[in-house]
């Protein structure tokens, strides 16, 4: 394919390889060759089956690691591109490996089509990289003036949930200005988290999508370093001694809504759950709190602990292990 | 920057209609999820079908297969089963294990 012609099909082709601009921006070079893990030789149906086993590898609603949207991300962008002759042709133009080492400068004025960002907490829907929307986006998506609506994730923390919250998302929009021209525009929307919301609940925010479309938010929590949400409900371990376990006594939980006192039973068992009722996230009805007993025995360390110990070991007599003589 | 403050709101139930919107799908798509069982409508006839709760974010993600995976409904209907199962047993997995 003559560079040329493919300049004329991708006019932001030449200013991606040839722009040196220092107000223009970074972004990182993509191998799709690697991230479909074929070779460049590689022929139409060696990629399919390439990325349709690498979809169901990363889908992020089966794929739960952290890294796992992004990976999608990247077969999907690497498809896109690779099944296209002629895109496949014209990111071959650039060679196995980029000239200016890993970076590529962009021209001013490129921009993504459509993402949210927030922390890197949310994520749009189809946003491809910079690399592939310089490359190949000839201009941001035109607003068709019909009403249209975005969807995003937001990660919150189960505290919010508790709540309730107000937080801020930077909203990339694309935007007719007075010359035609579609530019992105960073519009900020500060966004209620309703109290009581559930992971995988959805939020619609009204109007905030494009043109009169909604805004549909799905919430996840963020990982809590105590508790693990399970719907309304969350678990967590609570950590006893041994003397706790065998005595009873109350322990102190520090529950999303504040500290809640939780009485350990007599003869407690490890393993053993224990719920606050009620103490959940909060709706009708409430969620509740389950703590999983755990017994921590004490590290031993001065003569004086160890005499006790022995103590322990002299006057009661208990073999934990009695349902193995039998066999 | 313009700040706004928008009203939002969480959804908790929706028409035949607006799932489909909700979920970029269309009508026939949702009543095959409805025979094989993966969701399941309040309402005896279609017309008052109303989506609760876990179900308006199962058929989300049983949009999203299909989309990303080109997953027909019978795949749809196990996958998310399995998904459903493999979540508890982690669930159930992360409340024995002690770091």
């Amino acid at each position: 394919m003559k560079l040329t012609w493919i300049k004329r099909r991708w006019p932001r082709f030449d200013s991606l390889v040839l722009n040196s601009s220092s107000e223009g921006l970074h972004m990182n070079y993509k191998d799709y060759y690697k991230v479909l893990g074929v070779a460049r030789t590689a022929g139409a149906d060696e990629i399919k089956k390439a990325f349709r086993k690498g979809a169901r590898k990363y889908h992020p609603d089966i794929n739960t690691s952290v890294d796992a949207e992004a990976k999608f991300k990247d077969v999907n962008e690497a498809y896109e591109v690779l099944k296209d002759p002629e895109k496949r042709a014209a990111y071959d133009q650039l060679g196995a490996e980029p000239p200016r080492g890993e970076r590529y400068q962009a021209p001013p004025g490129w921009d993504a089509d459509y993402a949210f960002s927030e922390s890197g907490t949310a994520g749009g829907d189809q946003d491809f990289s910079d690399f592939f929307e310089t490359l190949f986006r000839q201009q941001a998506r035109p607003s068709t003036g019909m009403p249209r609506d975005n969807h995003a994730k937001v990660q919150i923390d189960i505290e919010d949930a508790y709540r309730g919250a107000n937080r801020t998302l930077t909203l990339r929009t694309p935007t007719v200005g007075p010359d035609g021209r579609v530019t992105m525009e960073n519009q900020k929307i500060s966004v209620t988290i309703p109290k009581g919301v559930a992971e995988g609940q959805h939020l619609r925010v009204s109007g905030k999508g494009e043109a009169t479309g909604d805004l549909f938010l799905e919430i996840a929590f963020a990982p809590h370093p105590i508790y693990r949400p399970d719907g309304r409900d969350l678990y967590a371990d609570l950590p006893i001694t041994p003397w706790e376990a065998a005595l009873g006594g109350h322990a102190v939980m520090p529950t999303p809504a504040g500290r809640v006192d939780i009485r350990i039973p007599k003869n407690a068992r490890s393993g053993q759950k224990l719920r606050l009722k009620g103490k959940g996230l909060p709706g009708a009805p409430a969620g509740d709190i389950y703590a999983t007993l755990k017994i921590v025995n004490p590290p031993v360390s001065t003569p004086r602990e160890r005499a006790l110990f022995e103590n322990l070991a002299k006057e009661i007599s208990f073999d934990p292990r009695a349902h193995f003589k039998g066999s | 920057m313009k700040k706004t403050t928008p009203r939002s709101d969480i959804i908790d139930a929706l028409s035949l209609h607006d799932l489909c919107r909700f979920c970029g799908t269309e009508e026939t798509w949702v009543v095959e999820l409805v025979e094989f069982g993966v969701i399941e409508p309040k309402g005896s006839v279609i017309e008052k079908w109303r989506f609760y709760g876990p179900n308006i974010a199962r058929a989300k993600k049983a949009s999203r297969l299909r989309r990303d995976l080109g997953i027909n409904t019978a795949g749809v209907a196990l996958v998310l089963s399995l998904l459903e199962e493999r979540d508890e047993i982690r669930r159930r997995l992360a409340r024995y294990e002690f770091d």
